[in-house]
């Protein structure tokens, strides 16, 4: 039973999350330039992690690989625009679509294994399209090239305009990546992941065909990904295979985050990703030691509390930040066994 | 013409030799415990660094410094099973998967705080550039042939221990069925804390020979466990024997693709995997089915 | 108050709870087997049954009450250390390690217990054919035979006291009757037995006493020759 003083404070939090995405969406008009591309990158690192809490903590698909896709994304972006002189704007969801193509057959291969085996095996892949990155002589081989300014000048003449723009569309891209996962995991395929995650057999009670489900998030994650590799190209304002697929940017920093945030939940991408900037800010002096702290910390939060920090969080609230488990009627709670 | 074919074609199985070291630890255990330590090449690494600090502070020649790290090799993989990885075996599969992670960007962060980004390497002395000549202008290094013998031997040795002693026994009892060894007393966390430590003791190996053989640093150990990986799963699960098939494979890709272009070489080997795994997913010589 | 035959039994259970979770299985049970002795547990499936014997060899997460074998209270105690101390158990589906063969598996009973009389010739005078197929994978057997092993795996522990869980299970009558005719000469070398069965039948055709399990409490016991069939029933099915 919820007390009076929990319920209270789970609205608040409630209150504060939407003044907070408010603020968010405002921001470049609020704040500073340096800022505003502290949000931007703030934005593109929340939905991979999204991306990854959807697949390691519902859909119980470890990857070690997803960088992969942001490489894709950012090399096809920068092929459409740089090399054939597509719109810009249109060449974000275009790279997209392309990391989507290229994680068909990576999914038909990475498939074959299980668990560990299939996690490393995306890092294979990762691997492999890094590699072939390097080879694209039309993309500058293994030394990458820049954006060609006139593309860079295209999203705003003064620069202002530009991190503007680019915040707005990660912003709305962070947006989507959220709504886009809010809404699978209120579906039944969202139910019976939950459930699976839970309980096997459960899921397959429930009617949910859990390879179709895996499939349908490894797929589904691969054109966010994709997209936010474009919107790093614009940031970075260069394509390189070691940036562009860079496995610490993209992978390692974005495990750590969930993981510490709270793999599993609705929340624990958004804590996570909130923490890692507040760390960075005051360990990034430190060089290889802000890695070894973020390395022992999640491997603690593995030992001690599993749902992580959301998990600590959500003790003292009493429920989800955000609606995402479905509850039982009154009805059928006023009938149910006392506790 | 054909000569400098055979002389890669060569290389590349003694390369696999090398390759087959660094899986059989990761063969033993993931096989026995069925997790997949992401920290394997890290593990690697890190004994280089310790042989490194043996070999040039203390003076000993890299095959006497490898003699002197494997029971500690062998201390250290028991204790990190014992104490650490024996809390999240079993119940949930993510969860080794994450802290081995851990480990591993936390070993390559503390070895690059600790050594700096330089790569090393030890000396081999004459060992390194001694040659066998096989006739017609066929040559292949010495030491080439000594890792693929050890690789060889080793294999065979781990071949034994599994499946003619008492340990041995009890080991394949637990990979078996865990439940079910507990349910007869066997104690099976002590049991895979043994596995660990043996199969760091592999890993002591694969550092000797890695540390002379090739340029090492900090940030080695994940194409070291990508390699190992590979040969596992090309070799198919479970089968020791088939890890040095599966490393002979993978050397001979890479060497027979660094021929015909240097900058093929890992790819290669990287695209020898994924059409395996295509086409044969469950490896050449799979244990089961 | 049920007593045993020998005046100090062997396996005493006072007042034992098993939990999983907030979920209590097993609800205050008494129960004793005394040396020599054959005692049959039957009750219907989730009546706890198996998780009695799970706690008493030590693979129970929360037990509380005493568990004492041979006067000591075992609550607690690592499943390694019951099983050398004197108690092995028949696990419910044989549980045998498919990979290894038949001698290898038998060869893990002997070096997880007790040495005593029980040898290897024993073994494979009580079950020739496991003579014959001991080089084979345990894998490869047959229900039957594999349930032999893993009888013969439990006695080469050379228990005081051997628990059996459902050995019927999934086995033809004809091989269910051979394997329940070995009870009275495994018996009498002093080993005390505690039967788990679903068939009433069978199980109380060779107890010395019984206990009747529903939903986790003890609901009737006796000797089989005291207690109508239809009282036994009763309690069964609770009704």
């Amino acid at each position: 039973m919820m007390r009076a003083a929990s319920r209270l404070s789970l609205i608040l939090a409630r209150v504060a999350f939407a003044s907070a995405v408010a603020a968010l969406a405002a921001a470049p008009l609020l704040l500073n330039q340096n800022y505003v591309v502290l949000l931007t990158e703030f934005m593109s690192m929340l939905v991979l992690a999204i991306m990854w809490n959807l697949l390691a903590g519902y859909a119980d698909i470890v990857t070690v690989g997803q960088h992969a896709f942001v490489g894709v994304g950012a090399y096809a972006f920068f092929g459409f625009t740089a090399l054939r002189g597509f719109d810009p704007y249109l060449s974000i969801p275009l790279a997209g679509l392309v990391a989507l193509a290229i994680a068909v057959p990576a999914m038909v291969l990475v498939f074959r294994l299980r668990t560990a085996y299939l996690a490393i095996g995306t890092w294979v892949v990762a691997e492999v399209l890094m590699l072939a990155a390097g080879k694209l002589d039309a993309f500058g081989g293994g030394s990458g090239s820049s954006l060609p300014i006139s593309i860079v000048l295209s999203f705003g003449r003064a620069r202002g305009d530009r991190l503007a723009v680019i915040y707005w569309l990660a912003f709305a891209l962070a947006a989507a990546a959220m709504l886009a996962a809010y809404l699978l995991l209120r579906s039944r395929i969202g139910v019976g992941l939950t459930a699976m995650r839970d309980n096997e057999e459960g899921a397959a009670a429930v009617g949910v065909n859990i390879t179709y489900a895996r499939i349908l998030c490894f797929l589904g994650t691969a054109p966010f990904l994709g997209m936010v590799g474009a919107i790093i190209t614009l940031q970075k304002l260069r394509i390189a295979p070691s940036a562009s697929f860079s496995i610490t940017d993209w992978s390692v920093f974005i495990i750590f985050n969930v993981v510490i945030g709270g793999i599993g939940s609705f929340e624990g991408p958004i804590i996570g990703t909130m923490v890692y900037f507040v760390l960075r800010q005051y360990l990034s002096g430190l060089g290889p030691v802000h890695l070894i702290l973020l390395g022992s910390f999640s491997i603690f939060t593995i030992l001690v509390e599993r749902r992580g920090l959301w998990g600590l969080v959500r003790r003292m609230l009493g429920d989800d930040l955000l609606p995402i488990a479905h509850k039982p009627s009154p009805a059928f709670r006023a009938n149910a066994l006392p506790e | 013409m054909l000569v400098p074919w055979i002389n890669q074609l060569l290389q590349g199985i003694l390369l696999g030799g090398l390759y087959t070291l660094f899986a059989t630890g990761l063969s033993l255990s993931a096989g026995v415990m069925r997790f997949v330590n992401i920290a394997h090449g890290d593990f690697i690494v890190l004994v280089c660094f310790a042989l490194l600090v043996l070999t040039t502070a203390l003076g000993f020649n890299p095959a006497v410094a490898t003699l002197i790290v494997l029971p500690f090799a062998f201390l250290l993989g028991f204790g990190l099973q014992r104490f650490l990885l024996q809390r999240v075996v079993g119940e949930n599969v993510l969860l080794p998967i994450l802290m081995t992670f851990g480990l591993s960007i936390i070993i390559q962060n503390g070895l690059l705080e600790g050594f700096g980004a330089n790569t090393r390497k030890l000396s081999g002395g004459w060992l390194e550039t001694a040659t066998v000549a096989l006739g017609q202008g066929i040559n292949v290094g010495l030491f080439q042939v000594l890792t693929f013998i050890t690789a060889v031997a080793l294999v065979a040795v781990l071949d034994l221990l599994l499946y003619r002693t008492g340990i041995g026994a009890k080991i394949r009892a637990v990979s078996d069925d865990v439940a079910a060894a507990d349910l007869i007393g066997l104690s099976s966390s002590r049991i895979y804390a043994v596995a660990m430590g043996i199969s760091f003791v592999t890993v002591g190996i694969a550092a000797g020979f890695m540390s002379v053989w090739t340029n090492f640093d900090p940030a080695s150990g994940p194409t070291r466990l990508l390699i190992a990986f590979e040969v596992v799963v090309l070799g198919g699960l479970g089968s020791l024997w088939g890890s040095l098939a599966g490393g002979i494979v993978l050397g001979v890709a890479q060497s027979i693709g660094g021929q015909w272009d240097i900058a093929w070489q890992t790819l290669a080997g990287h695209i020898i995997f994924l059409v395996v795994l295509a086409v044969r997913p469950q490896g050449l010589f799979p244990r089961y089915g | 108050m049920i007593t045993a035959t020998t005046s100090e039994p062997l396996l005493t259970l006072a007042g034992v709870s098993v939990f999983y979770g907030n979920f209590r299985a097993i609800d205050q049970v008494d129960i004793a087997v005394g040396a020599g002795e054959v005692v049959s547990i039957i009750g219907a499936n989730g009546a706890g049954k198996t998780t009695l014997l799970r706690a008493i060899i030590g693979q129970a997460e929360r037990v509380e009450g005493r568990i004492a074998f041979a006067g000591n209270d075992i609550v607690g105690s690592s499943t390694e250390a019951i099983v050398r101390s004197g108690i092995m158990l028949v696990p419910e589906g044989r549980r045998l390690f498919p990979s290894l063969t038949v001698e290898e598996n038998l060869q893990l009973g002997w070096e997880v217990g007790r040495r005593g009389n029980i040898g290897f010739d024993n073994v494979y005078h009580l079950f020739p054919v496991l003579q014959e197929r001991r080089r084979q994978r345990a894998g490869s057997l047959s229900g039957g035979e594999q349930q032999m092993v893993a009888l013969g795996r439990a006695l080469l522990a050379n228990p005081r006291l051997l628990l059996c869980d459902e050995i019927s299970l999934g086995l033809a009558p004809r091989m269910v009757a051979e394997l329940f005719a070995l009870i009275p000469a495994i018996k009498s070398g002093g080993m005390g037995i505690l039967i788990v069965e679903q068939d009433i039948g069978r199980s109380l055709s060779v107890a010395d006493r019984f206990y009747c399990l529903l939903e986790g409490r003890v609901s009737l016991g006796g000797r089989p020759s005291e207690v109508s069939r239809e009282a036994v029933m009763r309690h069964y099915f609770g009704l």
